[in-house]
């Protein structure tokens, strides 16, 4: 069995006195795609925030590569930039990660925090430009980007560092159906690249393909893991995480009706 | 019809409409911007310069417009801000509404009161008032127009035929601190952010709105709106925050160059510096 990449244990945080994770424990390990399921407020996005170290926890313990995550440890400026090079987060709302006046300066942006020579930089900016299909945009201004521009370009200034760890928050929501299918499709090549993907998201219809293992949080801690295909299975679960809802509809002629079920 | 298009449509046949007219007002902001950017995308004079040399040849005609005590001077400054302007495809009609206005304006009451205050040859006498109007009072307001007119000609000039990046990173040659453009940066970048945020919520605000409302009620939209989109602002803010530690900012902000300068921008650079010393020569 592989090392783990992070492992959790009792972690609980709290914003101010709203807790949003509260002793919750898990374990991924490096290489595996996981799907972290919930409804909106579940702890997704705090608990993605903890595995990035950008929140620390009140109690618990975060490990990432065997070391524990921890705001003193974050200060040094070594351990910082090692643990950046590693992991890279995706965040939901791209506008919030896209804060450099052109698309080439985005993609810029980590390497050159992470102190890489120029010119590397501008040969592997152009290298990755190219990969996203993005080289036309590269002089354009990010509040000039549709959304689905403006996600392609969030993912790439993360992957331009070629991180070991992908951390991806709602990654679909919000996009077109083409874009979203293009970052679908991304995910779905992760599996060949060894990398470890965690992905936040509620939308149902892509875990099976984007997902080796699912885990399902509610209020704060992990309900339910297991393959995505077993937690799909698992109607009673996803009612009571939220995760189904009663739609309206009619068969045939007969009075219309409601009653949860998935949108496969 | 576009979405931008019909709003403006709507301001045009409603004229005065509260919400309709806050509305339009960031429409044309962001239309401004657009605007800009395709000049700055053009093939004028001034755009093709380096943008950092093109920053300090401008920097030295606005000190030459201070070190001016001629009024000839400051007209041959002017004038060569004209012929730059259009050489680089921005038009008077532009200049006018953006700069010469409002800069008139603006002076014009600061500089009003000199033509009567100054002392001097007397030139007219206005009716009932009985005051005098006098030459050098008019050549004081006239100093006053004219330098604000033609540094804010030249400083437009910039601003319109540089893609903003660039003007950020030529800044940072001249030594600005990175912390300095960095801000300037992100102001810029958010701010286009923050005015589709305020459009949408007037936006919305307007689609539920029948009759006319109260100035009360105005003012109250506005004390909200305005509340809303600074909480907005700063929970906007945490996050680009966490976005630039995920990816490695630690309290130092580094940027990327890659401009090329020319002998055409060292001879631009040569002669705009030469015109501060000529402008001393000529009133020694």
């Amino acid at each position: 069995m592989s090392e783990a990449a992070f492992e959790l244990s009792g972690v609980s945080y709290a914003y101010q006195t709203v807790s949003a994770l509260d002793s919750l424990g898990l374990s991924i390990r490096t290489g595996e795609r996981v799907a972290l399921l919930g409804a909106n407020g579940s702890g997704k996005s705090t608990l993605l925030r903890l595995m990035d170290a950008l929140y620390f926890c009140d109690r618990g313990t975060v490990k990432a590569f065997g070391e524990p995550l921890t705001e003193k440890g974050m200060q040094d400026e070594a351990v910082n930039l090692a643990f950046r090079r590693r992991v890279g987060f995706v965040f939901q709302n791209p506008d919030v990660q896209l804060f450099n006046p052109t698309v080439f300066d985005e993609l810029a942006f980590g390497p050159l925090q992470l102190g890489w020579d120029k010119d590397r930089i501008r040969a592997r900016v152009n290298e990755t430009l190219a990969a996203f299909g993005i080289t036309h945009l590269k002089d354009r201004a990010p509040h000039r980007l549709s959304g689905g521009e403006k996600k392609r370009v969030a993912l790439a200034s993360v992957l331009i560092l070629d991180p070991e760890v992908l951390l991806l928050d709602e990654p679909t929501t919000a996009l077109d159906p083409e874009s979203q299918s293009a970052m679908i499709q991304f995910l779905v090549e992760c599996r060949n690249t060894g990398r470890t993907v965690v992905t936040a998201t509620h939308d149902l219809d892509i875990v099976d393909v984007i997902a080796d293992r699912a885990l399902v949080l509610a209020q704060g801690a992990v309900v339910a893991e297991g393959t995505p295909s077993e937690i799909l299975r698992d109607a009673d679960l996803l009612r009571r995480t939220h995760l189904t809802h009663s739609h309206w509809h009619r068969h045939g002629d007969g009075e219309a009706h409601a009653h949860h079920h998935l949108h496969r | 019809m576009s979405e931008q298009s019909f709003i403006q449509a709507g301001h045009r046949h409603r004229r005065g409409h509260f919400l309709e007219s806050v509305a339009s007002g960031f429409i044309q902001a962001m239309d401004h911007e657009r605007d800009a950017e395709a000049i700055a995308a053009g093939r004028g004079f001034l755009q093709r310069l380096d943008p950092r040399f093109k920053l300090a040849a401008l920097l030295a005609l606005i000190i030459s417009v201070v070190l001016a005590t001629t009024l000839a001077a400051l007209a041959a400054l002017f004038l060569l801000a004209v012929a730059l302007a259009l050489a680089s495809h921005v038009t008077l009609g532009r200049l006018l509404k953006q700069v010469w206005i409002g800069v008139l304006l603006f002076t014009g009451v600061i500089a009003l009161p000199s033509i009567v205050l100054v002392p001097g040859d007397p030139v007219y006498e206005i009716p009932l008032l009985h005051w005098t109007v006098t030459l050098q009072g008019l050549r004081s307001a006239a100093f006053l127009v004219g330098r604000a007119e033609t540094a804010a000609t030249f400083a437009l000039l910039l601003i319109l035929t540089t893609p903003w990046p660039h003007v950020l990173k030529a800044l940072r040659a001249i030594r600005v601190p990175v912390v300095a453009v960095a801000v300037l940066g992100m102001t810029y970048r958010y701010i286009f952010v923050l005015m589709q945020t305020a459009l949408n919520m007037f936006e919305a605000r307007r689609a539920r709105l029948v009759g006319k409302m109260t100035t009360a009620e105005r003012r109250r939209i506005i004390s909200g709106s305005a509340g809303a989109l600074l909480g907005k602002a700063v929970a906007l803010s945490n996050e680009v925050y966490l976005a630039m530690l995920s990816r490695g900012y630690h309290g130092e902000v580094y940027l990327l160059d890659d401009f090329r300068s020319g002998p055409r921008d060292w001879a631009v650079l040569a002669m705009a510096f030469a015109v501060p010393g000529i402008i001393l020569w000529a009133q020694r």
